[in-house]
C-alpha cells in the first residue's frame, strides 16, 4: 500500500504493508535509524517521535495511520545544522550516557518545550514518564530540561 | 609536563562528552542501525526445559525451510565452549540440558520476522530429568551440575581470633547478635538488548561488531570457537552494559560467527527483549547470615561470623570472582578484629547468574547495612551513632590484613548528612498521577546507609593482566588506542581529557581509535569500576612516553610545548607509543586471601527520605542525597551522573525489580511492563556531593566510581521503611506486597497484645 | 518485529465505518492501536483485517451538554486531561487519564479503545462505572443504541458489543454538587504502570445520609466491575465505623482478584479493603 506523509519537512511516500510498524518504516524502509527500539511496547519511549507535533511511540503507531499526517523523527530536530535547543542541554548537563534511550528523551522534551517552554521539574518528569533510562538516575535529564531555555537564551546572546 | 602551554586544564571541569552530538542527533551508529549488504539475520533454538537430556529437534514440515538454515553444534569449527573461567558452559548444548533458555541451535533467514517464525517451528527434543534449583541443597545433591559437589567457588577468611572470638567476646560481656538477609534476582536492563553482526572474512575468519563491555573477553572466546585466531573484534556504541554485557557477548557473538561461517554472510544477531530478559546473567541471589558480638554500652564491633550462600545457576561464569568480591566486602565498612567469614557458590539448574555492577557488594552490603540496623535496635542504640563509633578510619586494617589510606568514611557520613539537613524546595518532588495523596495514609521516614568498595581488580589481578595502552600522534592531532569501551560512562571522553592534559593541548585535538581488536591492545575488560582509574593512568603514561618520544626525535627539552615540538619535527611519520600497567608491588596471596585486596577504596554514603502508603506498601521516593569519594573528580558532570544512575538502579533493587520465576524458572516478568525499572516520576530528585581524598596511584588523584552508588541504596530504603513504619525488612526486593505483608504483621501483632 | 500483513480499510466518515464494519464482521476495529500494536508484537492476536478508525473526525470531541458529557469513542487522553469541560465536571476522570501510560500512550490511546478492549485492567473503567458511564454502540442496520457500562462487560475481554456495531460515544452523566468523588490507581510505579487495583468513587449525599454509592473497581476480577453488595452498605444511612466496616467487609463478596505475574489475590483484596477504608473514613471525617 502506498502512503504519503510528510517527514521532516519533505513529502514521503513509502510502499509498505499497512500495518507496519512506523518504526520498522523509519528505520528499514527509510533508513533512518535515530529511533530506537528498545521494548516493542511502548514502554521504554526511545521510538518517540512526533506526529503532527504529538509524542507518540512508533513502534505502536502502523504506518497505515500517518497518512497525510507530519512526522518528526530525531533527525529532523536540528533545523539548519543547528541544533535544536534541547538536543543542546543535552550535551551540555549531562543528559545523555550510553545514549540510546536519548533520542526519545529528546523528542519528548521538544514536544513539552512547545507547549511550556519554562517547565518545572515536576512537569518535567511527568512528560517524560514515558521515556526509560538506566544510566542517569533521570536528576541531569530533568536538569537538561529545565535548563533548555536559559541555555538557549545565553548562547542567543 | 609542557611548561609554555596557556591552555586551561580539562581535568575537573565538566568538559562536555565527545559522543553528545552524536547521541543527540541520533547519528550513533548501535549494532541494529547497521546493516551490511546481503545480510541474515540470526536467531536461537533455546531449551524449553530446566534439566533434560536432549534428544534432538523437530522441524515443523508445514513450514517453508527453503530460505533457512540451522546450525548446531556439529557446525562448530573448533570446540563448543565459551571460554572464560572454566570451560563447562557450551555454545551450543548437547548431550544434557542445565538450564531453561539453553541455547541449543541457530538459525539464520533473510528477514528477522522469518528468523524468529523459523525457531517457533523448531521443536527441541528433550528427556525431562530431576532439576535441582534449592542452592541450600546442591553442595550435598546427587544431582551434579557441577564438578563433584556443585561448588564454583569456596572461600573462607580468617582474620584476628575469628574462630572462636565470638564466644570468647560472649563470655566477657558483649552481645551475640544474629540476623539472616536474603536478596533476589536483579536484571541489568541496559536499554539496548544484546546484539552482535558476525561478518566472514577474506581470510576465512570474522569480524564481530556489536554491543559488548569487554572485546578481548570474546576474542579469548572465539580462538577456541573458531579453532584459529584470524578473528577481530570492534565495538559498536553501546547502550548500556552495567556488567551484563561483560561475558555474556561472548555467547552472542559466538553464535553469530557459527552462522556467518555456515552461510558465508554477514549474520546480524540482535535479541528481542524478551529473550534477553528470559535468558541473559542476572544479579546473583544470595543468603547471608551474620553473627556479631557488640560491647552493649559503646556499640563496638568486636568480632563476627558471616555465612554467604549464593547462587550461580547452571554455568561458572564470572562466579567465583563475584563470590571474591562478596567475601571481601561482607562487613561492610566497619572495623572488627576478629572475624571468621565462610562463603560459597552453587550450582543450580537456572540461567547463569553473572556480573552485574558490584560484583557482589551489593548483596553483602545490604546484609552488613541491615545488619547494623538489627545491632542498633536490638540494643537501642542510634543508627548513626552506632556506624559513626565502627566506621574505618585511615590506618584501620581489613580483615584481609590491609591497611587503609585515604578513607574517606567520616567525611561521606558528614557530607550526606549536612546536605540531607537543608530543607529541598517542595516544588522538586514529583507528584503522583492517581490520587492517594491523602497525608495521614503515608509514613515518612529517612534512612542512610554506607558502603566502602574496592576500586578495580582483586589483589594482584592487575599486575597479573598487565593493562596496556597506544598513543599515537597523527599528524597534529593525538589518538588513543584502547580496549576500554565507552557504555555510557564517558571513557571516551574521559581519556582524551587525560591526553590532553599531560600535552597541555586542547581536547579537540585527541580522539579515540575505534575500539577495534585488530588495533587496539589488550587494556583489560571495562568492569570493576577500573577504567578510569587505571586504564585512565596507563592512557597517562602513554602521552607522557609520547612527550618523552617526541621530545628525545627532536631534541628538545622540557620546555618546548607540544606544539614547538611538533613544529620541529622533520618526519611526518605517525608515531606510536605503548603504555602497559606497572606494578604497583601489592601483596596478596589468593590461597588465605590475605594482603592487599585492592588498590583502594571508595566510600559513599547513602541518605534515602521516603515515605511510605501504608494502604498499600508502596514506597515512594522523595530525595535521595549522597555523598561519594571518587579521590578526584576527572569530570564533575560525568561523575554525579555515573553515581546518580547507579542510585536509581540500587532503588529498583531495593523496592521494583522483583524477577518472577516459573516452574522450569523462566522469568515471566520478561517486558519492560513487568519488570519494573524506575519512570521519571518514580526517581527522587538527587543531590550528589563529590569528596575527593587523592588515590595516589590514580589518574590525577581519580578512584574508581562505577560500581558504589549501587552498594546501598536498597539498605538505606529498608531503614526509612522501619523508621517511617516499625516495619522491619531483610529481604530483597522490597516489593509493596512484602512491604504491606509487613504493616498487616504488625498490625495483627498489635490487635492480638 | 512480527509485522500483520492483515488488509487495513480506512474509513473517512461513521456511516462509512459502519458500512464496512457490517461487511466485514471478522476484521477488527482499530483506534490508537497502543494495545492492538502490543498484541500483535507479542503473536498473541492475528486478526484478517482492520477497520482504522482513527481518521474518522466524527468519533473524536468532547460534547458538554446539561447534563452530559459526551467524548467521542476515538477521543485520547491527552484532550481528556486537556478539556475545560472534563477538569470542571469529571476530575477523576482526568486523573485516571493522567495515570494510562504516560504522555506518547495518552497521545495515542482513546477512551472507546480502553473500553473495547475490555482489559480488567482499563485504568478509566472504575471512575467511568462510579459515574454511571453509557455506552453508545451504533451500527448501520440498527443504528444507536445505549448500554450503561455497567452492563457492557459479559465475560473476560467479552462485551455485548455485537459484531457489526462500534462504540461512537461515552457518555458520562455531570456529577452533582452533592457527589463525592474519588479515584486511586495502584500499580507497581508511578507511570507506564498496569494496574493492581484501581478503584473509582462515587458517593452521593443527601444531607449527611449517603443516597447512591458506586464503587468501579479494576484488576480484581474478569473485567472491570462494580461492589454492589459494598455499596448497599454504605445506602440509606450517614457513613460511620459501622458502615464503612460493613462496606469493607462486603468486599469480599463482589471481587475476585486472582495471582498473576504482577501480583497476588492477597494483596489485591487487602488493598481494596484498605484503599477503599482510607477514603470513607476520609469522607467521614
Amino acid at each position: 500500500m502506498k502512503i504519503g506523509f510528510r517527514l521532516n519537512g519533505a513529502e514521503t511516500t513509502v510502499d509498505v504493508t499497512p500495518m507496519a510498524r512506523l518504526l520498522d518504516v523509519l528505520r528499514e524502509d527509510l533508513r533512518l535509524t535515530g529511533s530506537k527500539e528498545g521494548c516493542g511496547e511502548g514502554e521504554c519511549g526511545a521510538c518517540t517521535v512526533l506526529i503532527d507535533g504529538k509524542a507518540v511511540n512508533s513502534c505502536l503507531v502502523p504506518v497505515v495511520q500517518v497518512r497525510g499526517a507530519s512526522v518528526k523523527t530525531v533527525e529532523g530536530l536540528a533545523e539548519d545544522g543547528r541544533l535544536h535547543p534541547v538536543q543542546q542541554a543535552f550535551i551540555d548537563h549531562g543528559g545523555a550516557q550510553c545514549g540510546i534511550c536519548t533520542p526519545g528523551f529528546v523528542v519528548a522534551a521538544a514536544e513539552l518545550l512547545e507547549r511550556d517552554p519554562n517547565p518545572d521539574a515536576v512537569t518535567i518528569r511527568e512528560a517524560l514518564a514515558g521515556n526509560l533510562c538506566r544510566c542517569t538516575g533521570y536528576q541531569k535529564i530533568v536538569d537538561s530540561v529545565a535548563r533548555t531555555l536559559a541555555s538557549a537564551e545565553e548562547a542567543g546572546r | 609536563m609542557a611548561g609554555a602551554s596557556t591552555h586551561s586544564p580539562h581535568i575537573g571541569s565538566g568538559f562536555v562528552r565527545a559522543d553528545g552530538p552524536a547521541k543527540v542527533t541520533g547519528a550513533a551508529l548501535y549494532v541494529d542501525d547497521v546493516r551490511p549488504d546481503d545480510c541474515l539475520y540470526g536467531a536461537t533454538v533455546r531449551s524449553p526445559v530446566a534439566r533434560g537430556r536432549l534428544l534432538g529437534l523437530k522441524k515443523d514440515p508445514a513450514f517453508d525451510w527453503s530460505d533457512v538454515v540451522i546450525a548446531t553444534a556439529d557446525d562448530i569449527p573448533g570446540e563448543n565452549v565459551v571460554a572464560l573461567m572454566t570451560d563447562d558452559q557450551p555454545v551450543l548444548a548437547t548431550g544434557e540440558l542445565r538450564h531453561v533458555t539453553e541455547p541449543v541451535a541457530l538459525i539464520a533467514a533473510p528477514s528477522r520476522d522469518k528468523a524468529l517464525a523459523a525457531v517457533r517451528h523448531v521443536e527441541v527434543l528433550y528427556e525431562a530429568l530431576e532439576p535441582l534449583f534449592d542452592p541450600t541443597e546442591s553442595a550435598t545433591s546427587p544431582i551434579r551440575i557441577f564438578g563433584d559437589d556443585n561448588v564454583f567457588s569456596r572461600l573462607e577468611m580468617v582474620h584476628g581470633d575469628g574462630l572462636d572470638a565470638l564466644g570468647r567476646a560472649e563470655s566477657a560481656g558483649a552481645k551475640v547478635i544474629t540476623g539472616t538477609y536474603t536478596v533476589g534476582l536483579q536484571e541489568q536492563l541496559y536499554i539496548e538488548c544484546q546484539g552482535m553482526i558476525a561478518t566472514p572474512r577474506d581470510d576465512g575468519g570474522v569480524t564481530i561488531f556489536g554491543s559488548m563491555q569487554c572485546p578481548f573477553y570474546i576474542v579469548k572466546a572465539l580462538k577456541r570457537v573458531l579453532g584459529h585466531e584470524k578473528l577481530n573484534v570492534v565495538q559498536a556504541v553501546t547502550g548500556g552494559g552495567f556488567g551484563g554485557k561483560e561475558e555474556y557477548p561472548s555467547m552472542v557473538a559466538a553464535h553469530a560467527a557459527v552462522l556467518a561461517l555456515k552461510t558465508g554472510r554477514p549474520v546480524k544477531l540482535i535479541y528481542r527483549r524478551d529473550e534477553d530478559l528470559q535468558a541473559t546473567t542476572k544479579r546473583h541471589p544470595a543468603i547471608m547470615t551474620y553473627s556479631t558480638a557488640v560491647d552493649p554500652e559503646t556499640g563496638e564491633l568486636q568480632a563476627a561470623s558471616v555465612d554467604l550462600l549464593f547462587d550461580g545457576g547452571a554455568y561458572n561464569t564470572l562466579s567465583p570472582v563475584v563470590l571474591s568480591r562478596a567475601i571481601l566486602h561482607a562487613l561492610g565498612p566497619y572495623a572488627v578484629p576478629h572475624v571468621k567469614l565462610d562463603a560459597l557458590m552453587v550450582a543450580t539448574h537456572t540461567p547463569p547468574n553473572g556480573a552485574f555492577r558490584g560484583f557482589g557488594a551489593p548483596q553483602v552490603m545490604f546484609a552488613a547495612e541491615r545488619h547494623m540496623d538489627r545491632i542498633a535496635r536490638e540494643l537501642d542504640l542510634d543508627p548513626i551513632a552506632l556506624r559513626r563509633a565502627n566506621l574505618y578510619r585511615d590506618g584501620d586494617v581489613t580483615p584481609s590484613g590491609q591497611t587503609l589510606f585515604d578513607v574517606a568514611s567520616i567525611e561521606v557520613l558528614d557530607r550526606a548528612l549536612e546536605a540531607a539537613e537543608k530543607p529541598l524546595p517542595p516544588s522538586l518532588v514529583p507528584t503522583r498521577p492517581g490520587g492517594g495523596q491523602a497525608a495521614g495514609r503515608r509514613a515518612s521516614g529517612r534512612g542512610v546507609a554506607i558502603a566502602w568498595h574496592g576500586c578495580g581488580f582483586t589483589g594482584n589481578g592487575e599486575a597479573a593482566l598487565k593493562g596496556k595502552a597506544d598513543v599515537s600522534l597523527d599528524g597534529d592531532r593525538v589518538v588513543i588506542h584502547t580496549a576500554s569501551t565507552d557504555i555510557g560512562q564517558g571513557t571516551d571522553s574521559i581519556f582524551p581529557a587525560i591526553v590532553a592534559d599531560v600535552l597541555g593541548i586542547d581536547v579537540e585535538r585527541v580522539s579515540n581509535a575505534p575500539h577495534d581488536t585488530a588495533d587496539v591492545p589488550d587494556s583489560g575488560p571495562t568492569v570493576a569500576s577500573r577504567t578510569a582509574m587505571v586504564v585512565g593512568g596507563v592512557v597517562k603514561q602513554g602521552a607522557e612516553k609520547l612527550l618523552a618520544a617526541l621530545r628525545a626525535e627532536v631534541g628538545l627539552g622540557d620546555e618546548a610545548d607540544f606544539d614547538t615540538l611538533l613544529a620541529a619535527r622533520k618526519s611526518d611519520a605517525t608515531l606510536r607509543v605503548r603504555a602497559e600497567y606497572e606494578d604497583k608491588g601489592a601483596q596478596w596471596d589468593p590461597e588465605t586471601y590475605q594482603g592487599d585486596a585492592y588498590p583502594t577504596y571508595g566510600w559513599s554514603c547513602m541518605v534515602v527520605d521516603a515515605e511510605i502508603d501504608t494502604d498499600t506498601g508502596e514506597v515512594l521516593y522523595r530525595r535521595l542525597v549522597q555523598a561519594t569519594d571518587v579521590g578526584k573528580a576527572l569530570n564533575p558532570v560525568l561523575a554525579a551522573g555515573q553515581l546518580e544512575g547507579g542510585a536509581l538502579q540500587g532503588l529498583g533493587y531495593a523496592t521494583s525489580e522483583a524477577v518472577v520465576l516459573d516452574a522450569q524458572r523462566r522469568m515471566r516478568n520478561d517486558r519492560l511492563t513487568n519488570y519494573i525499572i524506575p519512570t521519571t516520576l518514580d526517581a527522587p530528585p538527587m543531590e550528589t556531593v563529590l569528596v575527593e581524598f587523592p588515590f595516589a596511584d590514580g589518574p590525577f588523584g581519580a578512584k574508581g566510581i562505577g560500581e558504589i552508588p549501587h552498594d546501598v541504596p536498597a539498605p538505606a530504603v529498608a531503614a526509612a521503611i522501619e523508621q517511617a513504619t516499625g516495619a522491619v525488612l531483610d529481604t530483597l526486593p522490597m516489593t509493596p506486597e512484602a512491604v504491606l505483608a509487613a504493616l498487616e504483621a504488625m498490625e495483627a501483632g498489635e490487635g492480638a497484645a | 518485529m512480527m509485522t500483520s500483513q492483515a488488509p487495513v480499510h480506512t474509513p473517512a466518515s461513521i456511516a462509512e465505518a459502519l458500512s464496512l464494519r457490517a461487511a466485514h464482521p471478522e476484521a477488527w476495529l482499530l483506534a490508537g492501536g497502543t494495545d492492538i500494536m502490543v498484541y500483535l508484537e507479542a503473536h498473541a492476536i492475528d486478526p484478517p483485517g482492520f477497520i482504522d478508525l482513527w481518521q474518522v473526525a466524527d468519533l473524536r470531541g468532547i460534547d458538554a451538554g446539561a447534563d452530559h458529557i459526551r467524548i467521542g469513542a476515538c477521543t485520547d487522553y491527552t484532550a481528556i486531561i486537556d478539556d475545560a469541560d472534563c477538569q470542571k465536571h469529571l476530575p477523576t476522570l482526568v486523573e485516571a487519564a493522567r495515570t494510562v501510560g504516560a504522555r506518547q500512550i495518552q497521545n495515542r490511546g482513546t477512551i472507546g479503545g480502553n473500553i473495547a478492549n475490555a482489559s480488567p485492567a482499563g485504568d478509566t473503567m472504575p471512575v467511568l462505572l462510579a459515574l454511571d458511564a453509557i455506552v453508545e454502540l451504533q451500527s448501520e442496520k440498527r443504528g444507536l443504541r445505549s448500554v450503561p457500562l455497567a452492563d457492557f462487560y459479559t465475560g473476560y475481554k467479552r462485551t455485548v458489543m455485537a459484531a457489526d456495531e462500534l462504540i461512537a460515544f461515552v457518555r458520562i452523566p455531570k456529577p452533582s454538587a452533592a457527589d463525592r468523588l474519588h479515584f486511586r490507581k495502584v500499580g507497581t510505579r508511578m507511570a507506564q504502570s498496569i494496574s493492581k487495583v484501581v478503584l473509582g468513587g462515587r458517593l452521593r449525599f443527601d444531607g449527611d445520609t449517603v443516597s447512591e454509592a458506586r464503587l468501579g473497581w479494576g484488576s480484581v476480577a474478569a473485567t472491570p466491575v462494580r461492589s454492589t453488595i459494598a455499596e448497599q452498605m454504605l445506602v440509606g444511612k450517614p457513613l460511620s465505623a459501622q458502615s464503612i466496616s460493613d462496606a469493607v467487609a462486603a468486599l469480599a463478596g463482589d471481587i475476585t482478584p486472582i495471582d498473576d505475574v504482577r501480583s497476588t489475590a492477597d494483596y489485591r483484596k487487602s488493598v481494596a479493603r484498605r484503599i477503599l477504608r482510607s477514603w470513607l473514613e476520609t469522607l467521614a471525617g
